[in-house]
């Protein structure tokens, strides 16, 4: 990824700081700049979701994309905010642990780096709450 | 003008490895060392834990327990000698996390063990100055120490944040005063570009730790007009377990003031966390009234202490985050292979 691209969106990676349309009251994460419902009636502005939710679906990784070599076996999951919004993320804990329906809450950590000399990319995962 | 702790957030990692598995990989024998470190286990972190991840959760946990607004933070100070880039700082990671950007100032500290409380002392003078309304102090680390080197066997990692105000009616501890004694003393580096430090062996403990310690602790206490039995509680820095007890004994400190906050048998090291994790451990069972007596050191060397006096608002924030008792349960025990793969010890081609 390039420097650029992430910092565009850290604050959204950071903090779960996604979109809210007033008009027809969905949220959204990632953040959308205009509501795909609403069009030119929607209020589209700033929301920081809590980061409450649960486990969708998931799988577990074993053959692993370069870069995440040393991780493995890990977790990457479909998470169900509070507030409707999903979104894909790595699931931290015990592959054993996990279940479809399994409540999750937010961690920050390490998402990845662009190898020894690039930036490290940090952002949110999601643990068994 | 009073200056003192608003609020305060810390963080261990779940993993834990006993002194026996780092001890077989070595060779050496695990009840010797257990006697004379008086440590029995040290944490790690996960494969995507480092100090910045660890002194955000540590802050975002100070930021929720006393509900604080982060835009009323003006200054972020992040004390650690593992920050994750070597050029650019924790701080400003740290600050974006927990929503204090972009009017504040931050930086980095590193003092070996006491940058954390370095930067608490910086915080207490921008807030009793005026400049700033509130200041977060962060210590944290993932302690290195060389595969085979003493260090290794207390080497651990956890975060602690400090939320500093002059504001008489949010402060949950007053810090009366603070005393530092500094000297340039050889017994700890890392040059630059190095992965791990080196020591001064058994050279790092009278004129390094005791030195320093003692120095700071007695200073304050002649400084302000106070006594050992003045206070309920005492934190000296944790290293191992053996060197705070005896520079608690050499002051004459009893065992019970250290107890609440000797955290590091269970915890290990966590370097500039240690001497701040110790304190946080004592104020989550400190009543209001009690005093604390706390003595941070770092290699290089210097000591700074701090004389607390618990307010009646610790009441009111202690519960709305986790323990330090909390954070050390339900650790996910793991042996030397899982826990060299977690520090990058083992390099993937």
């Amino acid at each position: 990824m390039s420097v650029p691209r992430f910092w565009r969106k850290q604050i959204a990676r950071y903090n779960l700081v996604g979109t809210y349309c007033k008009t027809c009251e969905e949220y959204f994460y990632p953040p959308r700049n205009v509501c795909p419902s609403c069009r030119r009636e929607g209020q589209i502005g700033d929301f920081k979701f809590n980061g409450n939710g649960e486990l969708v679906t998931y799988t577990v990784i074993h053959a692993a994309a370069e870069g995440f070599e040393g991780q493995t076996p890990y977790v990457l999951g479909i998470v169900q905010l509070e507030e409707g919004p999903r979104l894909t993320s790595q699931i931290v804990g015990d592959p054993k642990e996990m279940h479809i329906g399994l409540k999750v809450r937010p961690v920050f950590r390490r998402l990845g780096q662009s190898g020894e000399r690039g930036m490290i990319y940090y952002g949110t995962k999601f643990v068994p709450a | 003008m009073s200056v003192g702790i608003v609020s305060y957030g810390a963080y261990i990692p779940r993993y834990r490895i006993k002194i026996e598995d780092i001890a077989r990989v070595w060779g050496d024998d695990a009840e010797i060392l257990k006697a004379g470190l008086m440590v029995f286990e040290k944490s790690f972190p996960d494969v995507d834990e480092d100090t910045a991840t660890m002194a955000v959760e540590a802050a975002r946990a100070a930021v929720k327990r006393a509900g604080i607004d982060p835009q009323r933070i003006g200054a972020v100070y992040t004390g650690s000698e593992s920050h994750p880039y070597a050029v650019k700082p924790t701080s400003t990671i740290v600050a974006e996390a927990v929503g204090a950007t972009p009017v504040l100032t931050a930086a980095d500290f590193e003092f070996a063990c006491k940058a954390g409380t370095a930067a608490i002392q910086a915080c207490m003078g921008l807030v009793s100055s005026g400049m700033i309304d509130l200041g977060m102090a962060i210590g944290a680390d993932v302690a290195q120490g060389a595969p085979g080197d003493a260090l290794e066997y207390t080497a651990a990692a956890g975060g602690v944040a400090y939320v500093i105000g002059n504001k008489e009616s949010e402060l949950a501890a007053i810090i009366e005063d603070t005393y530092s004694f500094t000297t340039d003393t050889p017994d700890f580096w890392r040059r630059e570009g190095m992965p791990y430090p080196e020591h001064g062996g058994r050279f790092t403990g009278e004129p390094g730790y005791f030195k320093h310690v003692t120095n700071a602790a007695k200073g304050l206490m002649e400084k302000i007009g106070t006594k050992p039995t003045d206070y309920d509680y005492a934190v000296f820095h944790q290293p191992n377990g053996k060197f705070p007890s005896r520079a608690a004994s050499m002051l004459g400190f009893s065992k019970e003031q250290i107890k609440p906050g000797l955290v590091v048998p269970r915890l290990g090291n966590t370097y500039s966390g240690s001497c701040m994790m110790g304190i946080a451990a004592t104020l989550d069972q400190a009543k209001p009234g009690d005093r604390i007596f706390a003595t941070a050191f770092g290699s290089g060397a210097g000591g700074d202490a701090f004389s607390i006096t618990v307010t009646d608002r610790i009441e009111e924030i202690r519960n709305n985050a986790p323990k330090v008792e909390e954070l050390l349960a339900n650790p996910i025990y793991a042996d030397y292979a899982k826990y060299a793969r977690h520090k990058g010890k083992i390099r993937l081609a």
